[in-house]
């Protein structure tokens, strides 16, 4: 019913003349003031770069008359995302950020439940401590917890590493197999606080009478919070689980500070640095096909789990 | 009985709770201990001496080291940072109030599909800009100047997306009309009675752009090769990459690292009340 009154407004504003687009708002240009001012640098600053990365992603230099001709830039078809997809360097980049955020966002967002869970039962005193400690990474650039960690990771000057050499256990935070999951601990750090606090903030919306009833027929905290809470809660898991994919696919500053001390990460350890590399050897078209595959990959994997989480839950 | 030892279970379940909390809390604090703790040491002590304890209490000193350190660039990055945190997060605020208020309040065609491009641009992921900006930029000259960190910054549209619904839920349509009926254009209603109704939730979008543009690394990187204009974020990094080199800069890098990190640690536990609406907002469908 509603629908079909507004659409009728809407035939009705849009036949309605030109000064005015509906009936007693503003005019035409008055919106259009309103709306250009972030409007005019969105275009500049996100579509126009988005539309320059595309068209140099099909652009080749060739060059003429061997090594010493003048060299030229062309169309070039799907070439360079040919040549992204015969990159070794770039499949294993992907694979390492895969297998990442397999294991880190998951991790992550289960701990991140689980504190929400708490925090938002009787069970727990201090809460406010316990939901500042956590959000507090949050204020710490990735660059400087990397650095911080880095420290922490350092086999000389550890305290943990000390400690742990104590018990008789001799890790090697920067070694070849364990520096990816030094990487994915930083993150961690970094994010679990802010994804904690959207699904707090969720819980927190929950009427209580909504318990009420359950309580009475007494189910247990437990079987209350996965059984009402989590799938009430369920649209912000998504929306956590989407930005940390996101997150994940654009994974830079963290992997290039322990790079500073660590020989086992090389300079295409993640796709955006991957990118970064072929774009400091001056391979523009390249890396411009790159940076388009890395937000394919993005925008495919976060609106398919939203597509599929959607539909499974039926919402 | 049953009673009993539905006590004693939550007594139970009350510890591991708790326990399981504590040691959360450690591991969110260790890092930012350790900094506080290295921050005051003298260079020698932060390999031989344990990095857990205080031992001799220098802070002050290394403080002086790192303001000085290559004729107080430090202090260069720090003001750098705050000029584009906070500048960026002023102006970013007030495109993302004016163009949210207008998708909020003003009803014309080709609206939800404004709404839907920005939605877009959430997803968007910042750092594939970046290099295609760089080029752009080096085009017209701006690369390398305060403009190339500064202008990409005020976009934000997860700013406008949340206006939009704090518009929505925070101005009524009643005090718009009254306004319009005494003859107020559209843009005086807006900064002289909207803007003040929707001031708590433009607080949480100025934070919210505030820490992205102060934590932004990636655009400054690719952006900028004069030291000078180098945010905190890129200048601890280039010092953090000379450290085997000039060992002595670990002491600065650390202390560096602390004292960027304070005031905003600070701001955050002053303003937590907003952070909250607006990932509360941020999370609703």
């Amino acid at each position: 019913m509603t629908d079909i009154a507004t659409r009728a407004t809407r035939v009705v504003a849009a036949t309605g003349g030109r000064r005015r687009l509906n009936g007693g708002g503003p005019r035409a240009g008055t919106i259009a003031a309103f709306l250009i001012p972030f409007f005019l640098p969105f275009v500049l600053f996100y579509l126009v770069p988005i539309g320059y990365a595309l068209w140099q992603s099909f652009l080749v230099v060739r060059r003429t008359g061997g090594q010493y001709g003048t060299s030229y830039t062309t169309f070039g078809g799907f070439e360079q995302y040919v040549q992204v997809f015969q990159n070794n360097e770039f499949w294993s980049s992907i694979g390492r950020i895969g297998l990442f955020g397999i294991v880190q966002v998951p991790v992550m967002l289960f701990v991140a439940l689980i504190m929400a869970l708490l925090l938002d039962t009787p069970l727990l005193k201090i809460k406010s401590f316990f939901r500042i400690t956590a959000f507090m990474p949050y204020a710490v650039p990735g660059v400087i917890a990397a650095i911080m960690w880095s420290f922490l990771y350092s086999p000389q000057l550890s305290p943990l590493i000390d400690l742990l050499n104590g018990i008789g256990l001799h890790p090697d935070f920067l070694g070849p197999g364990a520096v990816l999951w030094s990487a994915a601990n930083v993150s961690t750090w970094l994010w679990t606080g802010y994804n904690m606090l959207i699904m707090f903030s969720a819980l927190q919306a929950i009427p209580q009478e909504l318990y009420e009833a359950a309580k009475l027929d007494g189910a247990s905290n437990w079987a209350i919070a996965w059984k009402i809470k989590v799938p009430i809660i369920a649209p912000s898991i998504i929306l956590t689980t989407v930005f940390s994919i996101i997150g994940t696919l654009q994974l830079y500053a963290e992997p290039a500070v322990l790079r500073q001390i660590s020989s086992n990460i090389s300079s295409t350890f993640t796709p955006n640095m991957l990118a970064y590399a072929v774009a400091s050897g001056n391979n523009y078209q390249q890396a411009a096909a790159i940076s388009v595959v890395i937000a394919l990959i993005t925008f495919v994997l976060s609106f398919g789990f939203m597509r599929l989480t959607s539909k499974r839950a039926g919402l | 009985m049953s009673n009993q030892t539905l006590i004693r279970e939550s007594r139970v379940s009350r510890t591991v709770v708790m326990a399981l909390m504590f040691v959360l809390a450690i591991y969110f604090l260790l890092p930012i201990y350790f900094l506080i703790v290295a921050a005051t040491k003298p260079q020698g002590d932060l390999a031989s001496t344990n990095g857990l304890a205080f031992s001799h209490f220098q802070l002050f000193k290394n403080l002086g080291t790192l303001f000085s350190q290559s004729n107080g660039i430090f202090l260069q990055w720090a003001l750098n940072s705050v000029i584009y945190a906070v500048l960026g997060a002023v102006v970013g605020t007030l495109l993302s109030a004016l163009c949210g208020y207008a998708l909020a309040k003003f009803t014309f065609r080709g609206r939800e599909f404004l709404f839907s491009v920005i939605l877009g641009g959430v997803l968007v992921p910042t750092t594939a800009l970046a290099l295609p900006l760089f080029l752009l930029f080096s085009a017209t000259g701006i690369v390398n100047t305060y403009l190339a960190v500064f202008l990409p910054s005020i976009v934000s549209p997860f700013g406008v997306y949340l206006a939009r619904i704090f518009a929505a839920a925070a101005v009524p349509e009643e005090i718009l009309e009254s306004a319009r009926l005494d003859g107020a254009g559209e843009f005086r209603t807006f900064f002289s009675v909207a803007i003040k109704l929707m001031a708590p939730s433009l607080v949480t979008i100025f934070l919210f752009q505030f820490v992205a543009i102060w934590n932004n690394f990636f655009l400054p990187m690719v952006m900028l090769q004069k030291e000078s204009l180098f945010p905190i974020t890129l200048g601890l990094y280039e010092w953090n990459g000379q450290t085997s080199r000039v060992p002595l800069l670990q002491e600065s890098v650390i202390t560096g690292s602390l004292v960027s990190i304070v005031p905003v640690i600070i701001v955050f536990i002053l303003l937590q009340r907003f952070w909250r609406t607006g990932l509360a907002a941020g999370s609703l469908k």
